[in-house]
């Protein structure tokens, strides 16, 4: 772009002039962490001894890094840092507003619980098969697919995740797993491509892939019909990966193959970057159709939290039924996109957060429960209460947490979206709201009397926790994650402050894009001078 | 594939073809080639070898496990632009040295390193599947 008639070239025109804070730098460093641990992993496969200790290192590092970038984004607001030096829209943009931040940092607590249960669950064949490279390149695809603000390397990310996710997935080559794997890889590569076409189309009608750019030249578009298509797309392709109704059947048939710990980090992170994507792209980027679509993103989210809820009914298989309360609050966290309004949305943020702590959890603690009742099968196990009253406790906890039941985190965000229903006089998405934490009750309680409450099967013989091995690290994680659930129950003041202000960077984008575009006139003047 | 000629061959055209992957992947920066497609370029040469000779002489002469290369050149790859951090300016900038070597300037940088890190990360993936389907035909 420097101007023909100037001898020199000008590299203020191209370049970001300033050295970046060092602080700034934490928005790369889980990429750069989890991409060396993961390739120190890769060579030291065979030493099946040794990688736990790299994997956890990394992983721990990880976490480090995400909340010091969470507190650096609460204090200093959002960080933007332009790869290679290149000013956007040329450079990849790495942007972490609150909503990424605070998602990155959820998802390093939850890479690391995984990580640490992994250690006594995964056997050493699959740490030859690369259980934990996987692991931490899928992190690392998840955090950075939170904080990339170019909408070409959201793909990638959604690639890094996706590759990392079927690794993990097809460990130990089962039969069901293949299976399980096959619904799932196609699936998701039918809305990966559909996210592609989104993104040509994208670059088609706006000339850029830089989201605080395309945002830009959005919000001074006339013609509506090819934007709105565009959202449309979008929507459909990122409900799809958030497993929303009706495009949902692929994560039950998956979702309880791997090991628990995969399951675990799945329905933590992988369906709530879908969820992310569609926040980050309706309200940022194309916030006039957010509108349009409002009542079909209402729709979806009613129908996916009443069938997820319905559907856990129906199973026997505990980890299918956790499978279905995914899909559950999928349609919960996407009815405070539909309502648009800073109380919704706030719930949204709010459940989000608060969704991928308690489903992580609840899939560990069925790991403990089916290695201690020795099934995953509903009708034969039975007897725990008696054998292990702690992890009755943690699971009593749990269920009450993911039902949305006082005095756990569930409560809050359901009563921000209620308000939020309620104030626009959208009474049945309230009332499914509600009728769907109902479900979810007698869903979670069934499988807590089933497998707690009720005697021991004849011909079963449940384990003390002693004699099970997951149990020796797992119950310390599930402490600890039952604490971040009780804490955020009890004392919800921070937490409500935090969805609060993401709430409003998603309905005021200005200041994403001031974020991304403020730099240039500063780097200019600076070289001026 | 155990004809006298192919085997008398493919050890030279192996050499040879490793030899000129790292000529692409040299000259890459401003004109055609680069890592990954001298990557393409070294990984068909370990294939030829592995054709002609049988697996076992190709993991012999690699001595690491394709894998672990890869995991080396993904390693390359992500510190390749933390060099960016000491000189200041944002991950990934690609940063330039000129030394001169017995009469010659060479031109050095992290875009290199990181080109280095793709060659290895395309050879040991490809060469890892190549060889793994080569052993399954002698089953």
């Amino acid at each position: 772009m420097a101007a023909a008639e100037r001898p020199a070239i000008d590299p203020a025109d191209a370049f970001v002039m300033e050295a970046p804070a060092l602080a700034d730098w934490l928005i790369v460093m889980p990429l750069v962490i989890g991409f060396i641990f993961a390739a120190l992993c890769l060579m030291t496969r065979k030493d099946t001894r040794r990688q736990p200790a790299i994997a956890i290192t990394g992983l721990v590092l990880i976490l480090l890094c995400v909340v010091g970038l969470f507190v650096h984004v609460l204090v200093n607001g959002t960080v933007v840092m332009a790869m290679g030096r290149w000013l956007p829209p040329f450079g990849i943009a790495f942007v972490a507003d609150m909503l990424g931040a605070t998602l990155a940092l959820i998802s390093g607590i939850v890479g690391l619980a995984t990580g640490i249960y992994a250690l006594r669950e995964a056997d050493n064949t699959e740490r030859r098969y690369g259980f934990y490279p996987f692991l931490l390149m899928m992190l690392s695809g998840v955090i950075c697919a939170f904080l990339t603000g170019d909408i070409f390397n959201l793909y990638v990310w959604f690639e890094v995740l996706l590759l990392g996710s079927f690794g993990l997935l097809i460990l130990g080559s089962r039969r069901d797993q293949l299976d399980g794997a096959t619904k799932y890889a196609f699936l998701n590569l039918v809305a990966t491509t559909l996210f592609l076409i989104a993104v040509a189309y994208v670059y088609g009608l706006f000339g850029t892939l830089n989201m605080a750019d395309i945002a830009r030249k959005a919000a001074v578009m006339d013609e509506v019909g090819p934007r709105l298509t565009i959202a449309a797309l979008f929507f459909f392709a990122f409900a799809m990966k958030a497993a929303a109704f009706p495009l949902n059947f692929w994560l039950p048939a998956s979702y309880h193959t791997p090991r628990l710990a995969v399951g675990a980090i799945f329905a933590g992170l992988l369906t709530k970057v879908g969820v992310y994507a569609l926040l980050r792209i309706l309200l940022t980027i194309f916030p006039a159709d957010r509108d349009d679509l409002a009542v079909a993103i209402a729709v979806v989210a009613a129908a996916s939290m009443l069938l997820g809820a319905i559907g856990a009914l129906a199973q026997t298989d505990m980890r299918r039924v956790l499978g279905y309360l995914v899909i559950s609050g999928i349609g919960i966290m996407l009815a405070g996109l539909a309502l648009g309004s800073a109380t919704g949305l706030s719930g949204t943020a709010f459940y989000t957060a608060h969704s991928m702590v308690v489903m992580t959890a609840l899939y560990l603690l069925v790991g403990i429960v089916g290695a201690a009742a020795g099934t995953f099968d509903l009708h034969r196990a039975g007897g725990l209460y008696a054998t292990a009253p702690w992890l009755a406790v943690v699971a009593l906890v749990l269920a009450f947490s993911v039902s949305g039941l006082p005095p756990f985190s569930g409560l809050w965000p359901k009563i921000f979206l209620v308000k939020a229903s309620i104030d626009v006089g959208a009474w049945w998405l309230a009332a499914a709201i509600l009728v769907s934490g109902f479900l979810t009750t007698i869903a979670i309680v069934r499988l807590f009397a089933f497998a707690f409450w009720r005697p021991a099967h004849p011909d079963m013989r449940s384990l003390s926790l002693a004699e099970v091995p997951v149990a020796r690290l797992g119950l310390p994680v599930l402490a600890g994650l039952c604490g971040l659930t009780v804490i955020a129950g009890l004392y919800p003041e921070p937490f409500i402050q935090v969805s609060d202000r993401i709430a409003f960077e998603l309905m005021n984008p200005a200041g994403y894009i001031d974020a991304v575009y403020a730099p240039m006139p500063a780097a200019a003047e600076g070289a001026v001078q | 594939m155990r004809t006298l000629i192919f085997r008398a061959t493919a050890p030279y055209l192996t050499a040879l073809m490793l030899l000129y992957s790292i000529f692409v992947l040299l000259r890459g920066h401003n004109e055609p080639g680069g890592g990954f497609i001298g990557g393409l370029i070294a990984a068909s040469a370990l294939a030829i070898y592995g054709i002609a000779c049988g697996v076992s002489p190709v993991r012999r002469a690699i001595r690491y496990h394709p894998m672990a290369i890869s995991g080396f050149g993904l390693f390359l790859g992500a510190i390749a632009g933390m060099f960016s951090l000491f000189a200041g300016v944002p991950y990934m900038t690609g940063l330039w040295i000129y030394p001169t070597v017995f009469g010659v300037e060479l031109k050095l940088s992290t875009t290199l390193i990181f080109d280095i890190g793709v060659y290895l990360v395309v050879l040991g993936a490809i060469t890892s599947i190549a060889l793994a389907l080569e052993e399954k035909e002698r089953d």
